[in-house]
């Protein structure tokens, strides 16, 4: 059964469109995780999912429960961890949670009880009647993700749940969201920038750019639709230009995808082969090169691949220039 | 019906809470209407002996304007706690889940009346500690509590809806400056309404500071007109009922705009 369904969303805010037409579906008990870079409509989309946004055009339901015509339902069954925590900073855990609780219609002693459990499982017991403000970045991480499942809902949403934690801690909470995911038997929808996290936790994923999903699978499926290997040459001199017109000299097929400024990827059939046509092409050129590498495809390439975007380049801010020849 | 008061008792709960855990603030909650209380008390002492005052002591005359005042002035700062939960998204996280949508604006409004009526008793008893005698007893010490609340519930509602449309901080105080001064100005808060120029007086009918203020002064001062005093009280209950359907409407127009 499908615990999500997404039918052709689209909402524009003034003339930014943040979605152009979005859709997939979630199975139950399913870690789908929705991946692309800043602006691409991942919270957009999942705030429609959570009915704090009506879209322009097209429907969601979420167990069953239409977002436009049912919200109601939706509410009741969903958990949402937004980007921003919208925690109450002058509260204690403890206070948080009971607040969320009540709201969610659980009754005092139930209640009681659930906090407790639930400040033991993500590990803030301790911290529980200690003032929010006073937290780290992780723990009011997990306190989110704890407000978010107070009322057992049957479907997570965790919108980028792991921005801002240093990696021992994304590393810790992807454990928890993966034990989670198993003990309370939860469809979870999950956002994030991460390839890594989407590649650990999604059983499908999609990656989302400019409004539209541009592929939906499996990570594995995802990298094996990738044929051939990607060889990353780093440019001594940072020539780019040169390097480019000397590939694109070489008689087997080349492709040139992207280049930051001193790092050239391009796609082959069978980098190993290919190796030796590159560097010799590179070295008759007079260019200098100071590593290569041959990667299997990985998440990065189908990100990049997808989205037009090296997803290393974009994190470290750097200059990228689109993808070229796109349908290979 | 019964989850939407239920859930502004939460909500409720947590603003009060949370401002118990600020010392500073609950004792210029309690010593600011005091300060009021003095500092006009000595300054315009003698101004009774204008005449039309309705007392020769001018405290008498004033203590339950300053009720009054105090109530108006918390009002038009009431919007910042919207403000500040809007901006931390305090009221997104609550908008998908089941929580009354009512409850989040009406909390603040009650828990900014809440806030007034404490303040209102606080000024009594400072203001029977000056030697203030409330001429109808307790019905009148009811009656001016009731007025605080009312009065601050009115403008709670106005605070609320601009902060839910304009969401920004420094808008909120710029327009809490500008409403707030001419509105105390066109009042009989600090003077007897015969010593001001006709037109003045006329304003002063049109403003729900004044009434509360007529009200409130009425049952402190002899000779109670209660016709007069009821007729203002219902004008503050119509203008709050008003003014917390204006709040709700712009917290659609905010859901709208999301
Ligand atoms: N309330 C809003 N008002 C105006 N524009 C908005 C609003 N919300 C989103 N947008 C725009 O819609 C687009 C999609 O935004 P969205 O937040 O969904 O992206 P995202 O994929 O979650 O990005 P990020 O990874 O940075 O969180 C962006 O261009 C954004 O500027
Ligand atoms: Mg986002």
């Amino acid at each position: 059964m499908e615990a999500i369904v997404v039918e052709g969303l689209e909402k524009r805010y003034g003339s930014v469109v943040a979605l152009d037409g979005v859709s997939f579906e979630v199975k139950e008990g399913e870690v789908f995780g929705l991946l692309g870079p800043n602006g691409a409509g991942k919270s957009t989309t999942v705030r429609v999912l959570v009915t704090l946004t009506k879209p322009d055009s097209g429907n969601a339901s979420v167990q069953g429960h239409s977002v436009l015509s049912d919200p109601a339902a939706v509410r009741q069954a969903i958990g949402y961890v937004p980007q921003d925590s919208g925690v109450d900073r002058y509260g204690t855990g403890r206070e948080n949670l009971m607040l969320q609780g009540r709201v969610q219609g659980l009754g005092r002693r139930d209640l009681r009880a659930r906090v407790d459990e639930l400040l033991e499982l993500v590990g803030i017991a301790d911290a529980a009647d200690r003032v929010v403000q006073g937290y780290s970045g992780g723990m009011k991480r997990r306190l989110d993700i704890a407000l978010g499942l107070i009322h057992r809902p049957r479907v997570l949403f965790l919108d980028e749940p792991t921005t801002g934690l240093d990696p021992e801690a994304r590393v810790a909470m992807w454990a928890e969201v993966t034990r989670l995911a198993e003990r309370e038997a939860l469809t979870i929808l999950l956002t994030t920038h991460y390839l890594e996290e989407a590649d650990t936790l999604a059983d499908r994923l999609a990656i989302v750019s400019q409004g539209k999903v541009v592929v939906e699978g499996t990570p594995s499926a995802l990298k094996a639709a990738l044929s051939g290997d990607a060889v990353h040459v780093e440019l001594a001199d940072g020539r780019v230009d040169d390097a480019r017109a000397a590939l694109a000299q070489i008689d087997a097929p080349v492709e040139t995808v992207l280049d930051d400024g001193k790092v050239l990827v391009s796609r082959v059939l069978d980098g190993g082969r290919a190796l030796p046509g590159i560097l010799s092409a590179l070295g008759a050129a007079g260019i200098g090169v100071s590593s290569v590498a041959v990667h299997r495809p990985s998440l990065d390439d189908v990100y990049l691949h997808y989205t037009g975007r090296a997803f290393e380049a974009e994190h470290r801010g750097a200059a990228v220039q689109p993808m070229r020849g796109r349908g290979r | 019906m019964m989850r939407a008061a239920s859930h502004t008792w939460w909500m409720i709960m947590r603003q009060t809470r949370n401002l118990m855990r600020e010392p500073i603030w609950i004792a210029l909650l309690l010593i600011q209407p005091m300060v009021w209380l003095v500092l006009y008390g000595q300054l315009f002492k003698n101004v009774t002996k204008l005449g039309g005052f309705g007392t020769t002591s001018y405290v008498t005359f004033l203590a339950p304007a300053i009720v009054v005042m105090n109530s108006f002035f918390g009002a038009t700062w009431s919007g910042m706690a919207m403000v500040s939960d809007l901006d931390r998204k305090f009221v997104e996280r609550f908008l998908a889940t089941p929580a009354s949508r009512l409850s989040l604006v009406l909390s603040q409004i009650v828990r900014s009346a809440l806030q007034a009526a404490l303040q209102a008793l606080v000024i009594l008893v400072v203001a029977l500690a000056l030697g203030v005698r409330v001429h109808t007893g307790v019905a009148g010490w009811a009656v001016i509590v009731l007025v605080g609340m009312l009065v601050n519930a009115a403008f709670a509602g106005v605070s609320q809806g601009l902060a839910l449309l304009t969401r920004r901080e420094a808008t909120m105080i710029t327009l809490a400056n500008f409403i707030g001064l001419p509105l105390l100005f066109l009042s009989s808060t600090l003077l007897a309404t015969s010593q001001m120029p006709h037109w003045m007086r006329v304003a002063a009918r049109l403003n729900p500071v004044n009434w509360g203020v007529e009200a409130a002064r009425a049952v402190v001062l002899p000779n109670t007109d209660w016709g007069s005093v009821g007729l203002n009280l219902v004008y503050l209950l119509i203008l709050c009922v008003v003014t917390a359907a204006f709040a709700t409407w712009t917290f659609r127009s905010y859901q709208r705009s999301l």
